[in-house]
């Protein structure tokens, strides 16, 4: 699906007249392609106080084969390369004063940025602050990171990582899945990490080698897109959606080397039968994607039943039945399981004629929320993506104003692709992504919709 | 994880074929659905819907043995050129077979034969037919003209050859559902042996309610869903209704009955026939062993096989009824009557067929006198009969019926448990039969 837009922005003329007019100049977003190196250029580390995260930190770029620049000083003074990353260390902020020093390494630190650059913090979680002062001055972080998100161009993120004690082991995938193409449409967001078993020597190639992937709804849109990323990833689908879809379900079981199964999610004995499939053909299962979701709008004055209930049998009560039955089934869910729970950004931030839309997916988030514990036991993790404007058939269908407006309502100036949710969706079922946990992540270029 | 097939290098002590699973499209009427669909069309169609159920992408299987009825010239090797055009190695090799309406069930036969014999390890087994993108053949005498056109050395020698065609040769040949020694529709034939049966209008109308009503619990329940693969936006065979009842069908008129005797009823409609149809079927089947190694399920084993043909032109006996014969010798060959089974799936070419079959093996004259029994084969409980719908209500593409039915058969076994006992019974034109034996 092109962006136009973007095109014509980045083009010469468009260029010049874009720029020229003020309007918006959404940019190429660097995606990620197998092979290539975490990071298109250098990085700086900083830190304010004495943080504990900071040799970590190096030794994941290193590991990454990232160079690592000495902090830009305050003039803007340096070596002159431009980078693709600065990464802040804030585990050992005290109070608010010592947010000044936030500011002193980050401001010299962002006009020296290339494009599609990553600001990536970490710090302590508030909630577990010893005292007020040192609260606020973490939960400062947060606005601090969501408005530098706003205030950066050119296809630049900016995320927060917290990372309370003892999750420090956590880090490595999510520092790395940040800096990456993979969370090319990851803006404004916060994960709080746990600590975890996370397993050693990961394949940065084939992270999901040799794993077993259930992704419902895949016979198109982001199912199909969720469903190619985990297998060029390594991981083998098997590719679920309702028997009506089966032609082209069967079509992205092919192209990507994996099987397809047909089966309507909200039927009586989908779970059973699924968990009998998973069984026979695959001795189990290690990740689960609840992907499969219906919209069938309408005023909450006007809406029938039938709207009501089929929403919530596809976009909830199949996704608890399923899990349930999962956990409940002997030997089927592998030992560090990842399931991972598609909501959408109406879940977060409600929409006009969605109401049954945004109860299922609000829905999902609390029982990710609640499930996490339990998860966590078993050495495995549950957790929801929340897409927001994703450019898909479906949007290509909506009136051209719409669509023009809906898709740079947010930090990226653009909709994100089907992609970009699958990668992220990909990251959180890779083995070092353990430390993840209940977590709801939004795909959405920092939207201004539910912020 | 792309495979090759890896024959055995010794002669193994025959063995049973493990039939894994099947896949076929939905089958669509005549000129509808299907229309622009070629064989080749449908039947990679059909090997790419098995591919994605079992993982089969770039594997080399021992063979993929195939047929349709109605054929262009174009294709002479249908089923070698699916599977170059299927995600199946382009290594698997592959031939064509044709047995009327028997095609698809002897095909398996074939395939369970080399299986047992160890000569591959693994194959698929088809059928594919279309009623609409049918065959028109050239006027004879346009294409005796046509070759002289193109054996001619000069452009005037060609001039004169051109100068011979007459407007009456532009009339193509369309292949019609006729027996060419008899020049009788298949229905015809039917139609008399119902009348010599004694087959009444009722019981083939009810049979045919008993079709439809099966056939779409059977997708209700998703029995269907992994032995089908939508196809050009059809999820369910077309000619399903689900709504049949004998009330509605005791309105059509009947559509056969030319050659009756004066004053016989004729009872013979398009509800209790099956219509023209178009579709797919294959069926993959392995010894356990490569199942076994592949993760794949054995659903049942394909235990024996027999085919007969009678002497429908001077013979008098019908046209369909060639299963009669072949089955007393394919029991007493397994030690088993008629009774030794769970279910019974007896193709129905008509509703009329399915019960003068059933009719024959309880008669003593008959049983005797034609098939040479001390004892008829006696009767089966009806309520095993068809119990996810036949040809009647699924239709008929013929070459794609054997396919359908062994693969449902497997599944329905394989979910009643081990040890069940399964029976087929296929009629086919040219006076031919097929049955088969499979076991979970
Ligand atoms: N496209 C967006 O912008 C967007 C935004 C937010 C959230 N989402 C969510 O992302 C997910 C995928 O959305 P999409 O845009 O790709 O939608 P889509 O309609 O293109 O695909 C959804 C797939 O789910 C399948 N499905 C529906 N009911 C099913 C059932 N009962 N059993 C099995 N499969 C079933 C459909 O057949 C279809 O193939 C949904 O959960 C949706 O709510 C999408």
């Amino acid at each position: 699906m092109s962006d136009w837009y973007r095109d014509f922005a980045n083009s010469g003329v468009g260029g010049t007249l874009t720029k020229q007019l003020g309007l918006p100049r959404p940019a190429v977003l660097r995606r990620y392609e197998p092979g290539e190196p975490l990071l298109p250029g250098p990085a700086v580390i900083g830190s304010a106080e004495e943080g504990r995260l900071r040799e970590q930190l190096s030794s994941v770029l290193k590991d990454a084969g990232v160079s690592v620049l000495s902090p830009v000083a305050a003039d803007g003074s340096g070596d002159g390369e431009k980078l693709a990353a600065v990464l802040l260390d804030a585990t050992g902020l005290t109070g608010p004063a010592d947010l000044a020093a936030v500011h002193d390494f980050l401001a010299p630190a962002l006009k020296r940025l290339r494009p599609s650059a990553r600001v990536l913090v970490l710090a302590d979680p508030p909630s577990a602050a010893p005292s007020p002062a040192e609260a606020a001055a973490r939960q400062a972080l947060d606005g601090l990171v969501r408005s530098i998100g706003k205030e950066l161009r050119n296809g630049a993120t900016a995320n927060l990582i917290y990372v309370p004690a003892g999750a420090e082991g956590s880090i490595a995938s999510p520092v790395r899945f940040f800096l990456s193409g993979r969370s090319a449409y990851v803006d404004g967001q916060t994960v709080t990490l746990a600590g975890a078993d996370v397993p050693a020597g990961e394949d940065d190639d084939k992270p999901l080698a040799g794993k077993v992937a259930v992704v419902t709804g895949a016979a198109r849109g982001i199912g199909a897109s969720i469903a190619r990323v985990m297998a060029r990833d390594g991981a083998h689908v098997v590719a679920v959606d309702i028997p009506m879809a089966g032609q082209s379900l069967a079509d992205v079981a092919n192209e990507i080397g994996g099987t397809a199964f047909q089966l309507d999610i909200t039927a009586a004995d989908a779970a059973p039968r699924l968990i009998e499939h998973l069984r026979e053909r695959h001795a189990g299962v290690d990740i689960v994607v609840h992907n499969a979701g219906i919209t069938r709008d309408k005023l909450l004055v006007n809406m029938d039943a039938e709207r009501w209930n089929s929403v919530m049998a596809v976009n909830l009560q199949a996704q608890l039945d399923i899990t349930q039955a999962l956990l409940d089934a002997d030997g089927v869910l592998k030992a560090g399981a990842r399931i991972v729970c598609v909501t959408s950004q109406s879940g977060i931030s409600g929409n006009r004629g969605q109401t049954n839309y945004s109860a299922s997916k609000a829905g999902i988030i609390g029982m990710v929320r609640a499930w996490a514990p339990t998860f966590a036991q078993r050495g495995a993790t549950i957790n929801a993506v929340a897409p927001g404007f994703i450019v898909t058939e479906m949007t290509a269908k909506m009136p051209f104003g719409t669509r023009e407006v809906g898709s740079r309502l947010n930090s990226m100036q653009q909709g994100g692709l089907p992609v970009d949710v699958a990668e992220t969706i990909a990251w959180l079922s890779q083995p070092g992504s353990a430390g993840v946990n209940g977590q709801v992540v939004r795909v959405c270029g920092q939207s201004l919709i539910g912020a | 994880m792309a495979t090759t097939e890896k024959p055995a290098t010794q002669k193994p002590a025959p063995r049973r074929a493990a039939i894994v699973g099947g896949n076929r499209i939905p089958f669509a009427r005549s000129n509808s659905r299907y229309a622009q669909a070629s064989n080749q069309d449908m039947l990679t169609a059909t090997l790419d819907g098995l591919v994605a159920r079992f993982g089969l992408q770039g594997q080399q299987l021992g063979e993929v043995v195939a047929g349709a009825v109605l054929k262009h010239a174009r294709d002479f090797n249908l089923t070698r050129e699916s599977v170059l055009g299927s995600r199946l190695a382009a290594t698997t090799p592959a031939y064509d077979v044709q047995q009327a309406c028997g095609t698809g069930l002897e095909a398996a036969l074939l395939l369970a034969n080399k299986i047992a014999l160890g000569q591959v390890e693994s194959g698929i087994a088809g059928g594919v037919d279309t009623t609409s993108d049918a065959p028109l053949a050239v006027n004879d005498d346009l294409r005796r003209v046509l070759i002289q056109v193109n054996a001619a050395r000069s452009v005037q020698d060609r001039l004169k050859a051109l100068a011979g065609i007459r407007p009456g040769m532009l009339a193509p040949e369309i292949p019609r559902n006729a027996e060419p020694r008899t020049g009788l529709a298949m229905g015809e034939h039917a139609q008399v042996t119902a009348h010599e049966w004694e087959i009444g209008r009722e019981e083939q109308d009810e049979l045919t309610v008993r079709s439809h009503q099966n056939l779409a619990a059977a997708y209700d329940r998703g029995f269907f869903d992994d032995l089908v693969t939508p196809y050009l936006g059809l999820a369910r065979d077309q000619n399903l209704r689900p709504d049949s009842s004998v009330e509605k069908l005791a309105t059509l008129q009947p559509v056969f009955g030319r050659v009756l005797p004066p004053g016989a009823e004729a009872t013979m409609t398009a509800g209790n026939s099956t219509p023209l149809s178009d579709g797919a079927s294959a069926v993959l089947m392995g010894s356990d062993e490569w199942a076994d190694a592949h993760g794949l399920p054995v659903l049942a084993h394909l235990v024996d096989g027999q085919t007969a043909a009678v002497d429908y032109v001077h013979g008098g006996e019908g046209l369909l009824m060639a299963p009669v014969y072949a089955m007393p010798v394919m029991l007493a060959r397994n030690g088993l009557t008629l009774q030794d089974f769970d279910f019974y799936e007896i193709h129905e070419a008509f509703a009329s067929t399915v019960l003068a079959t059933l009719k024959a093996w309880e008669d003593p004259a008959f049983c005797k006198g034609r098939l040479g029994l001390d004892a008829p084969l006696g009767s089966i409980d009806r309520s095993k009969l068809n119990v996810n719908g036949s040809s009647l209500a699924a239709g008929h593409p013929f070459a794609a019926t054997g396919g359908r039915i062994v693969a449902g058969l497997a599944k329905q076994l394989h979910e009643a448990g081990p040890g069940r006992r399964g029976l087929i019974s296929i009629c086919a034109a040219g006076g031919q039969g097929v049955v088969a034996i499979l076991e979970s």
